[in-house]
């Protein structure tokens, strides 16, 4: 072993310690009953209607914000772009100050401001408006998604439209396209990597979360993270807990291939 | 001569306060091959892009074939642009390229499918249409390029520095691509770079710009031999310029000695500068030459050898086929053909020109 491949142990390490080997136990729980026996049980665990259900709205919620989340960020990145480097640098920090404080805080925050006596009621209230009942509905959980991960979204679209040449634009123009058509045959099209780098970093998120459908949400909807959240601590039902966290891997594993079959070049990617 | 196909009125463009071109006043004629050659910064690249419409000036006008077209959009005129670094679209394959601008056009498929035969056949690329443009050389990219641009039959080409990107040798098969290809279409190509060589070889035309004026317009071989000012004497080649004084009509003193030479018209004893090319300075023995001088450098270039020598107190440049040790003894002389007299910069941007040196 060379000396610049030692200075990989540690993380060697790391990644043994706490990637490789609670992956092998969440297998291992995922599929064996309490004796320890092969079982498939945990896995088609998931058919059970109150499960299925809990995945189908994760799966939709994450689905709505992902497109809240694409609609948003694809004009925001487009104007960061156009803008010259001292402005650009104020509306990036802008975009990343919330991102430094800790996620818990401000979906706490949300929390506050939606409740029925919150903050945006209180002046809905005093200004005569009827107010506003959305904590603990889904639309909740959908604004929580959408405020936690837009950044995520915004970043890789904002890295992939930069790189794009002004040149290839001007070409295009210049062949006579107009900028309807520029768009939709030349600056869409190269920012696909961006645009499905970014449905990852916020799909994959929003699909798992807990917290936000916790906070947000109350106790009323119930998303398949919060299932498994509940098999590990309330239940201390490790094996269903693992077995549907299985499940949920491979949606993740799918959103991956696809990620990975149109963005090639690893173009969109930020981290 | 054909007749004129673009007429730039007082162009003048400032960014953030710094002028790029000053009241520039430039026509095109119709089938011309009209090069904007000068150093980087001297507002050639920013005539094109105004040509383009990528940029508005701030004042002044655009006539293309009589009409103001100053405010027009670059996707509605009828030139088009081979770009610095060729900007293809690379999630497109050659043939899409190829095709874009017939396609917004909305010519049927057959009259594309032509096009695109007849555009790769035109720059030696017969059978590249599957291929993407990542998979192609830099010359080859940059033929595609050209491919791209001539399918929407312009009237006028404009070529930002295309070749620049490219090694010594592939540019100089690509200079006689283009006048081929410039020969064979009939259109006005408009080239913009900042290598007088490829300008003195492709153009019909030359302009030479400097500061964000417009230094001097002729062919390749006026602005070579009879450069007007001491910029363009400077910058199309090597050159000895030497400050002298006009005695008389075809006489100048040059640095204590008196030349005959063939230009008139200066008055007398007018302060001149005088360019002497490298390969017209003649050496010979020293009790033959007009001025006697010692052999102070020698590098062997190919071609000629590249001397220095010290006579009269300046150092000549001396390109020769004939080889003189450093430390002989020469003579030098000069046919009075070969010495172009110029008037010492008066007007300010003559003035600029100098500083840039």
């Amino acid at each position: 072993m060379n000396k610049k491949k030692m200075l990989g142990i540690p993380y060697y390490f790391w990644a043994a310690m706490f990637i490789v080997i609670p992956l092998g136990m969440v297998f291992y729980y995922g599929l064996t009953d309490k004796t320890g026996a092969f079982t498939l049980e945990n896995i088609t665990a998931i058919a059970s209607p109150e499960h299925s259900k809990a995945l189908f709205l994760a799966l939709l919620l994450s689905f709505i914000a992902t497109i809240i989340c694409l609609l948003l960020a694809y004009p925001l990145a487009m104007i960061l772009c156009g803008m010259n480097v001292n402005q650009h640098s104020f509306i990036v920090l802008l975009f990343i100050l919330p991102m430094w404080m800790n996620f818990l805080l401000r979906t706490l925050a949300w929390q506050t401001l939606l409740e029925k006596t919150g903050v945006i009621n209180s002046v809905l209230t005093f200004l005569k408006l009827p107010t506003l009942n959305i904590i603990n509905t889904p639309y909740a959980i959908i604004l929580g998604m959408v405020y936690n991960f837009l950044p995520f979204m915004v970043l890789p679209i904002y890295n992939s439209l930069s790189k794009i040449d002004g040149n290839v634009i001007n070409a295009a123009k210049d062949l006579g396209a107009n900028n309807v058509q520029v768009f939709t045959k030349i600056t869409l099209p190269l920012t696909v990597p961006g645009i499905i780098s970014g449905i990852t970093m916020v799909f994959i998120p929003a699909l798992t979360t807990f917290v936000i459908s916790k906070l947000l949400g109350g106790s009323k909807v119930l998303l398949i993270g919060n299932v498994v959240e509940e098999e590990f601590t309330q239940a201390s039902n490790w094996h269903l807990g693992s077995g549907l966290s299985i499940v949920l891997m491979i949606f993740i594993i799918i959103n991956m291939v696809l990620s990975a079959i149109f963005d090639k070049d690893g173009e969109g990617s930020v981290l | 001569m054909s007749k004129k196909l673009i007429d730039l009125r007082n162009i003048s463009k400032s960014y953030n306060g710094q002028l790029v071109l000053d009241d520039l006043n430039l026509y095109i004629r119709e089938n011309e091959f009209l090069t904007l050659l000068g150093p980087s910064g001297c507002g050639k690249t920013t005539t094109l892009r105004i040509l383009g419409g990528f940029e508005t000036p701030d004042s002044g006008n655009v006539i293309f074939d009589g009409q103001d077209i100053t405010k027009l959009p670059p996707n509605k005129r009828q030139l088009n642009t081979v770009f610095q670094k060729y900007a293809l679209f690379t999630h497109m394959t050659i043939a899409e390229n190829i095709a874009f601008g017939l396609k917004i056009k909305n010519k049927s498929k057959s009259y594309i499918d032509d096009k695109i035969k007849y555009a790769l056949k035109l720059v030696n690329l017969d059978g590249f249409e599957n291929r993407m443009p990542d998979s192609l050389s830099g010359g080859q990219q940059q033929r595609i390029a050209i491919a791209r641009a001539i399918v929407n039959e312009p009237k006028v080409l404009l070529l930002d520095e295309p070749l620049g990107a490219l090694d010594l040798k592939l540019r100089q098969d690509m200079q006689y691509e283009l006048i081929r290809l410039k020969n064979e279409l009939g259109i006005t190509f408009i080239y913009v770079t900042h290598d007088q060589e490829e300008a003195l070889t492709m153009s019909d035309t030359i302009v030479v710009m400097n500061q964000g004026y417009i230094q001097q317009i002729g062919t390749p071989e006026t602005i070579y031999n009879e450069p007007e000012n001491a910029f363009v004497a400077d910058f199309i080649g090597e050159s000895n310029i030497i400050s002298s004084t006009m005695i008389e009509d075809r006489l100048v003193e040059i640095l204590g000695t008196k030349f005959p030479c063939v230009d008139t018209g200066f008055g007398n004893n007018t302060p001149v500068d005088v360019v002497i090319r490298p390969e017209d300075v003649v050496l010979t023995r020293p009790e033959n030459g007009v001025i006697k001088g010692v052999v102070t450098h020698l590098i062997f270039k190919g071609v000629h050898y590249e001397m220095e020598v010290t006579a009269n107190g300046y150092e000549w440049l001396v390109h020769s086929t004939g080889m003189y040790p450093v430390g002989t003894e020469v003579g030098i002389n000069v046919d009075p053909f070969n010495i172009q007299i110029m008037n010492k910069p008066a007007s300010e941007d003559e003035e600029a020109a100098k500083i840039d040196e």
